[in-house]
């Protein structure tokens, strides 16, 4: 069987969900292999065997070490060029589209970006992508080179194998081809934690936008997402006016989130805002205007007050739980 | 200190997009304009300008004859110069080739730095500036939320999902700036008067010496195979609260399961 490269991020011992999908779609495809940077544990390796990767491509950091995206687009390049792969897996997102590109243009070869499905065919994978905000299905195949593909996040469930298998651990060292002038990153101020599921991974997202009012008014969607144990997103609107912080931003120029149930509240649905969440299996919006667009694509509507709704709803949600 | 803007005439937002017969997106039966995500990248390279920081601004696009009215708002807003990349083989371009064209077109060009939108408003795939940067052996800063250059470094800084990150590439390099750059000004009288009298240059792909099957549909790496509307969600339900909101919606959660 063909060898399916997949590109995997972790945090030292736990596999990111992303990854664990990008493995399970390998397995419909080929025969996954990982490409891993940094410390490779056993607890790792078995992660990755429990999801189906027959060979770990245990990748050591360049030194001085490079920057991020440059060292992974090599790596990937490199294995691509060695193990002539079916197909290179990569998760969609600023850095992994980086990474991707990086890749297509060193192998002269087509990429096809934000997947939403991919299904094996004998000409090779037809990938499915949702474009013009949504409104449209296409379906594409490479047709030259190493097809190189980005999968949007939750487009997969992870799905553990029947028999785990003990993955092969290969170590790769890279010589860096005396790469031209790169960026350094000089300075790096990390972002508090919320504790909140991640964005994109999450199941429940609860947004809001410009109809909060106030930063005070979008601590309602927080309370609410805390309720469902969900993660919280905005529009444009609601980050530009710094009521959350920007890395919740949903939409064309935010995340692209498709979570089982979606709550918008005081916001309106601008196309640009529907680009990044019209692919949730249930929408329920909370707006004040019978005429949002937002209700053209709820499944659940409410017209009110969302400062009014929402506490009650979270009250009543605390009831019924007793 | 001398810039090269990438700009690209895309289709209006709000207008119905439609695929034509051969899967590329119908760009004649709507109305176009100069990408809303480029005018940010405009907007910091006449900025930089307007600091000191650096002595022209020429733009770069790669499209069909009408491409030329994306080009004539961007001068209106600043810069001094033009290049439109304009050939009917070009027609039907993947990302490999595009950016090979324009890797071909900035070769021939003076820049220090070159900006980049973060992505088109109708392909949508992020990925040129990168593939550009690796064409041309560049630095490259992806997805910049503010910037400066000093003469020779570019500083910039930008907001991944964890982090701030201040990043510095010695120039030449390349940078994409975000929606959240700065808001981009609106072409004053005066500008877009002075815009009709700024050279624009055309190269076609003899110019670039570039063989024409490399690109356009025949020379694309991908291919279209079906394209069909999204199945349109259902019609929903939507009520007016009178003060029972809150427990039908409750209650809707939890017959779907969502409680
Ligand atoms: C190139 C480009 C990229 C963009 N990218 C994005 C993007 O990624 N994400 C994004 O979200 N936007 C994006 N936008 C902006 C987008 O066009 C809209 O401006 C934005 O989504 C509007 O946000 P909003 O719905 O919160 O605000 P508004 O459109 O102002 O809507 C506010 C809504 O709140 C309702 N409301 C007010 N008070 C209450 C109340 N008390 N209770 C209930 N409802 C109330 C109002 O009826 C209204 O419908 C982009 C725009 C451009 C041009």
């Amino acid at each position: 069987m063909s060898t399916i490269l997949v590109l995997v991020r972790h945090d030292g011992g736990t596999v990111q969900k992303s990854s664990l999908e990008l493995l399970t779609l390998a397995r419909r495809l080929g025969d996954p292999a990982a490409v891993v940077h940094g410390d490779v544990s056993d607890a790792l390796v078995d992660a990755l065997g429990r999801h189906g990767a027959t060979t770990v491509y245990a990748v050591t950091p360049l030194t001085p070490p490079a920057y991020p995206p440059v060292a992974e687009a090599l790596a990937v390049a490199e294995l691509a060029a060695r193990t002539a792969p079916a197909a290179v897996l990569i998760t969609s997102g600023p850095l992994g589209t980086e990474v991707a590109a990086r890749v297509a243009v060193r192998l002269d070869a087509g990429i096809v970006t934000d997947a939403v499905q991919v299904r094996a065919e004998a000409g090779g994978p037809v990938v499915t992508q949702s474009v013009f905000a949504g409104t449209w299905l296409v379906e594409g195949r490479v047709r030259r080179g190493t097809p190189i593909i980005t999968v949007r996040p939750n487009a997969v469930t992870p799905e553990p194998v029947a028999t785990p298998v003990r993955p092969v651990v290969e170590r790769v060292d890279l010589e860096d081809p005396a790469s031209p002038a790169v960026p350094r990153v000089v300075a790096r101020r990390p972002k508090a934690t919320t504790g909140r599921p991640e964005l994109t991974e999450a199941t429940v997202v609860v947004a809001g936008g410009r109809g909060v009012g106030s930063a005070e008014g979008f601590r309602l969607i927080e309370r609410l997402a805390d309720v469902l144990g969900g993660a919280v997103g905005a529009s444009r609107a609601a980050t530009d006016l710094t009521w959350c912080p920007h890395e919740l931003q949903i939409g064309q120029t935010g995340k692209t989130v498709a979570p089982q149930l979606y709550v918008a509240g005081g916001i309106s649905g601008a196309i640009q805002h529907r680009a990044g969440m019209q692919g949730s299996r249930t929408i329920v919006a909370i707006n004040k205007d019978p005429k949002a667009p937002i209700f053209q694509i709820a499944d659940f509507g409410v017209v009110g007050d969302l400062h009014v709704v929402l506490p009650a709803l979270i009250g009543e949600i605390e009831n019924r739980r007793g | 200190m001398k810039i090269a803007v990438l700009i690209k005439y895309v289709p209006e937002a709000t207008a119905a997009w439609r695929f034509a017969e051969d899967h590329t997106l119908d760009r004649d039966s709507v109305d176009g304009r100069l990408s809303e995500l480029d005018e940010y990248a405009v907007e910091q390279a006449v900025r930089l300008v307007e600091a000191g920081s650096a002595t022209e601004i020429s733009y770069l696009t790669m499209g069909p004859a009408r491409a030329v009215d994306a080009v004539r708002k961007a001068l209106a807003m600043g810069g001094d110069r033009a290049v439109h990349v304009l050939d009917d083989a070009l027609h039907g371009s993947d990302a490999v080739g595009t950016a090979s064209v324009l890797a071909a077109a900035l070769r021939r060009m003076e820049f220090d730095l070159v900006i980049f939108g973060m992505a088109s408003t109708d392909a949508e795939m992020s990925v040129l500036p990168v593939m550009v940067a690796d064409l041309l052996r560049l630095p490259a800063v992806a997805n910049a939320v503010t910037l400066r250059v000093d003469g020779s470094a570019l500083t910039a800084e930008r907001e991944t999902d964890d982090a701030i990150e201040e990043v510095v590439a010695p120039l030449p390099a390349l940078v994409s700036v975000t929606d959240r750059s700065g808001e981009a000004r609106y072409p004053s009288f005066k500008g877009i008067v002075a815009a009709k009298k700024k050279p624009v240059t055309t190269w076609s792909l003899s110019d670039l010496e570039i063989a024409p099957e490399r690109v356009g549909t025949a020379g694309a790496a991908t291919e279209v195979l079906a394209v069909r509307p999204s199945p349109p969600r259902e019609a929903g339900t939507v009520i007016v609260d009178e003060g029972d909101a809150a427990v039908r919606l409750a209650e809707f959660l939890a017959a779907n399961k969502l409680l």
